[in-house]
């Protein structure tokens, strides 16, 4: 891959370095390179998921089976995660990273993207997901320390990753 | 048969398989029956014990057995192609088909109509789909465990709930216990 140059490289090299070896995904234009980065890569197995509360099942079960696992996704999903959040990943305490795709900021070309990004940060806030805000590229260089805060305390935490942070790179 | 009486046949198969279970009553009976560390008990959402199952059977090397019912295969039905394109040879998929949502008044679903699980796995890339009565369970799961490749059993009995507790046992000490269970073997 040479050196990390877009933050898609980085992300897959973040992932890598924290030890994650099981990776979920439903797609996201902005998450197009992570997940050819994911496909890519020797240390990590990736599993599509045909909906993001399944990816969710999928990646207890890795983490049952000993894997540090983590899930792709846009906040447009967030909805039909909510149960497997709070009766899987919370109830049972489980780690789990999402890193979100979070459509509907400034830079948004679609106007239908905008109404789940209103309620993003407050769904995520009432049920009590640690939420990071990724805006400029060099946020990224945060992912390592979340992922680790991540498994410190056995949560599900979510970064999410704007139109701002992409610029153009998620292709 | 009823879904207890599977369930107690399929555990005389059981010795070291990972069990994870379907939500409610199917949970309930399988922890009356034979509560062991190497089970798992999904205790909130309906179509979430093929998933878990899936994601662990790719994770580790011991056979991985979900129990899944037909409402949550149903609620889900796009675990079936992700399971179908991800074939894992340590897992079984046991679907016990009552033709009901058991746990909440044995409601009918649409299997016991129109709609065939045992085609639709099939239709979404399942190799080794086995259909079989109740009573052949112990012997069509025996099969499956040995035959080393990825099975999908659909299994139909009657519907039913035997009176069995609620689990009381706290989530993290099932979750922690049966991580436990999981590291034993594989050291
Ligand atoms: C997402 C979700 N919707 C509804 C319920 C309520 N519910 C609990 S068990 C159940 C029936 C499940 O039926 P099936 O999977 O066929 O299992 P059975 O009890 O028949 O063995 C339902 C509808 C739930 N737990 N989760
Ligand atoms: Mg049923």
């Amino acid at each position: 891959m040479g050196l990390p140059v877009t933050v898609s490289q980085i992300i897959i090299k973040e992932l890598e370095d924290a030890g994650i070896g099981f990776v979920s995904s439903v797609p996201c234009k902005q998450l197009a390179g992570v997940i050819k980065g994911v496909d890519a890569s020797n240390s990590i197995r990736h599993v599509p998921a045909t909906r993001e509360d399944e990816g969710m099942g999928l990646c207890a079960g890795a983490y049952l089976g000993g894997k540090r696992a983590a899930i792709l996704m846009q906040n447009t999903a967030l909805g039909v995660t909510i149960n497997a959040l709070a009766t899987l990943i919370q109830f049972y305490r489980m780690p789990l990273p999402m890193l979100v795709s979070y459509r509907g900021e400034v830079g948004e070309p679609v106007a239908c993207q905008v109404e789940m990004a209103l309620h993003t940060k407050a769904l995520l806030s009432q049920l009590h997901v640690p939420t990071y805000h990724f805006h400029n590229p060099e946020d990224v260089r945060e992912l390592g320390a979340i992922i680790d805060h991540c498994f410190m305390c056995s949560k599900p935490v979510a970064v999410l990753m704007d139109a701002h942070f992409w610029k153009g790179q998620g292709e | 048969m009823k879904r207890a009486d599977v369930i107690s046949a399929a555990m005389q198969v059981v010795t070291d398989e990972l069990v994870i279970c379907n939500i409610g009553s199917p949970s309930q009976e399988l922890h009356a029956i034979r509560d062991r560390p190497g089970n798992f008990y999904m205790l909130g959402t309906m179509g979430q014990a093929s998933a878990i199952g899936l994601g662990l059977a790719l994770s580790q090397d011991r056979p991985v057995i979900a129990i899944e019912g037909d409402g949550a295969v149903l609620t889900s039905l796009g675990t079936l192609a992700t399971i179908g394109n991800n074939p894992a040879p340590n897992f079984t998929l046991l679907v016990i088909d009552n033709g009901s949502y058991g746990s909440t008044g044995n409601q009918p679903t649409y299997t016991r109509a129109n709609t065939a699980l045992a085609q639709v796995a099939a239709a979404c890339g399942c190799e080794n789909v086995v259909e079989c009565e109740g009573k052949d369970i112990g012997v069509v799961l025996q099969r499956a465990l040995s035959s080393g490749k990825m099975t999908v059993i659909v299994c139909t009995c009657a519907p039913g709930n035997a009176k069995s507790p609620v689990i009381r046992m706290d989530p993290v000490v099932i979750r922690e216990r049966f991580m436990n269970e999981v590291r034993s073997e594989n050291t």
